[in-house]
């Protein structure tokens, strides 16, 4: 019944992720903090992350509200994330980024990505690529720390 | 549905025929993604008929000339189409002269052109300044950044649920401090219709000057500004089924008069040196440079086919839809209809439950049919109702049931996939 653009769009791990997000929570004393917004469609994503001392993301939560896209992103990102070393966490930004954007050509090598290889049908959908990307530049920022909020625009 | 019945509307003895005016429109026979285009989104855009593309071409295509300067033939021509614009928007409104009637960009420089001109003029520290809750970010703006200058402050109309203006809380705010009131006569986000005649006169008898914000009730309602005696009033071509970049601002001429120019150059100018300026007389002295010919020869045609069809006619059947709409879409679990004051334009905003609006709306593209999801440029209204964003579907004169049927039934398969 959906068409094969849309079915890609919204796969059914995107709106397993959507109806029941992962680490949906609030991190109490977290050591990496930031706030992210996308004033297009009012999107609002807080990401929480909780950073040992080797540099290994120890847990890693976010808060908010937007669209399946916006919200399976976040809950995947932290899924994955948990665990790995922030940079790691670098290295998959700019993979998650490449792939969103159609910067990987048509057949990509993407088994790195894992699960996120689900928003390989975003790339057609050039509205909702913010949508896609605002957790993961929030995740950024929130590493780096950066106090000034995270705008798509 | 019965496509003959929905077709041709009787409606008070006169025929109101969807599918020949359906025809006026190029662009409704559009494919979106191998599906029929059902436009629903004229709230933010209307589409334009072939008599005022016609229209504008041919000034393009035949007489293309700067007006008010030349003596040869095509500038004539040009003149004259222009002005002649002025004085169908002049009779459209009913205003007193065509020298209050200036044309603008649109809204937006409307609204701005007052609070500039009038608002740096006239608004002093202390001042107060009423708007409602339910302003476009372009009513709530230009007066936020005069109130900044001017130490003036703004107070804000609050709203009851069904998204009316509480009146009596309006009542309470003016007082001897306010000097200007500037409300949106139709609601873009929640279709209210505000009692507009109410609030000018309780203004008046303040002795406060009332501006209208008529982007989205002047396709809608007929406007009468004499009888309505409002001071000023702004509105745009492009949701009139006229051109973008074009807009009108209607102001008394008496304010008119005494306000000073909102910019600088050629046209609003009566003579020159470096020492001063005289200023050109009205409506020129607002007008300053070489205005949007085309728009302003385009907008004049589409008044001229919106007055054909009849105000009257096109209101009565919109508001037809805006009912069907309405129950329509009561059924659908979770759905919430953000704005249900007694008296609507044909604007249906909604939100469904753990379904966000942008998913909404790319689902609904699919479908070939466009609404629009946002904040719609009214973030504090938005804050009011507790929600991100809505759904908003809007209809035009060339809406029709059928196309209310293909919206429920694509709402419909969204439940189905995030149910």
């Amino acid at each position: 019944m959906m068409e094969q653009e849309l079915r890609e769009l919204y796969q059914e791990v995107i709106l397993d992720h959507n109806k029941s997000p992962r680490n949906f929570r609030l991190i109490e004393h977290p050591t990496n903090f930031a706030e992210g917004y996308n004033p297009l469609c009012g999107d609002n994503i807080n990401i929480f992350l909780s950073i040992n001392d080797e540099g290994i993301i120890e847990d890693i939560s976010f808060q908010g509200s937007g669209c399946a896209i916006s919200k399976a992103s976040a809950s995947l990102m932290t899924s994955i994330l948990k665990g790995k070393t922030v940079e790691e966490a670098e290295k998959l930004f700019e993979r998650f980024h490449e792939l969103v954007t159609d910067k990987l050509g048509d057949n990509p090598d993407i088994e790195d990505l894992g699960k996120l290889a689900v928003f390989a049908g975003v790339r057609e959908f050039p509205a909702r690529v913010k949508c896609a990307s605002l957790a993961w530049h929030t995740m950024m920022n929130a590493l780096h720390n950066k106090d000034e909020k995270v705008t798509t625009e | 549905m019965d496509t003959k019945v929905d077709a041709v509307i009787n409606t008070k003895n006169i025929i109101y025929d969807v599918e020949k005016i359906r025809n006026d429109f190029p662009i409704l026979k559009t494919k979106v993604h191998g599906k029929q285009l059902v436009y629903l989104d004229n709230a933010a855009t209307t589409q334009k008929p072939l008599y005022v593309i016609d229209k504008t071409n041919n000034y393009y295509n035949k007489y293309n000339a700067n007006i008010h300067r030349g003596v040869h033939a095509l500038s004539q021509e040009a003149t004259e189409e222009f002005e002649s614009a002025r004085i169908i928007v002049k009779n459209f409104i009913n205003a007193l002269g065509k020298n209050e009637i200036i044309f603008t960009r649109g809204t937006t420089e409307s609204i701005n052109l007052v609070a500039s001109s009038y608002g740096r003029k006239n608004i002093k520290e202390g001042d107060e300044i009423i708007i409602s809750t339910m302003e476009h970010h372009s009513n709530i703006v230009p007066w936020q950044m005069l109130c900044a200058e001017k130490k003036a402050k703004l107070k804000v109309i609050p709203i009851n649920d069904a998204g009316e203006i509480i009146f009596e809380e309006y009542e309470k705010m003016i007082n001897e401090k306010t000097k200007f009131v500037s409300v949106v006569y139709a609601s873009n986000s929640l279709g209210t219709v505000n009692p507009v005649k109410k609030i000018i006169d309780l203004a008046h008898s303040y002795n406060v000057p009332v501006l209208l914000d008529a982007a989205q009730a002047v396709n809608h309602l007929k406007i009468d500004v004499q009888e309505l005696d409002c001071d000023f009033l702004a509105f745009s071509g492009h949701k009139l089924y006229g051109p973008t970049g074009i807009g009108i601002l209607y102001g008394k001429v008496n304010h008119l008069e005494n306000m000073p120019p909102y910019q600088g150059g050629g046209d609003m100018i009566s003579k020159v040196t470096f020492e001063e300026t005289t200023y050109n007389e009205l409506p020129h002295k607002f007008e300053a440079g070489t205005p949007d010919i085309a728009g302003a020869i385009g907008l004049g045609a589409a008044i001229e086919y919106v007055q054909q069809i009849g105000l009257d006619n096109i209101a009565h059947y919109e508001n037809q839809l805006l009912h069907y709409a309405t129950d329509a879409v009561s059924d659908l679990q979770g759905l919430r209809i953000i704005g249900t004051a007694k008296e609507k334009i044909s604007v249906l905003s909604f939100h469904l439950e753990n379904i966000h609006p942008h998913d909404v709306g790319t689902f609904l593209d699919f479908e070939g049919v466009a609404i629009r999801t946002g904040h719609h440029c009214t973030q504090p209204l938005m804050k009011r109702f507790n929600v991100p964003a809505t759904s908003r579907a809007s209809f035009g004169l060339y809406n029709t049931k059928e196309e209310v049927d293909i919206l429920v039934n694509g709402l419909k398969k969204i439940l189905e996939v995030f149910g």
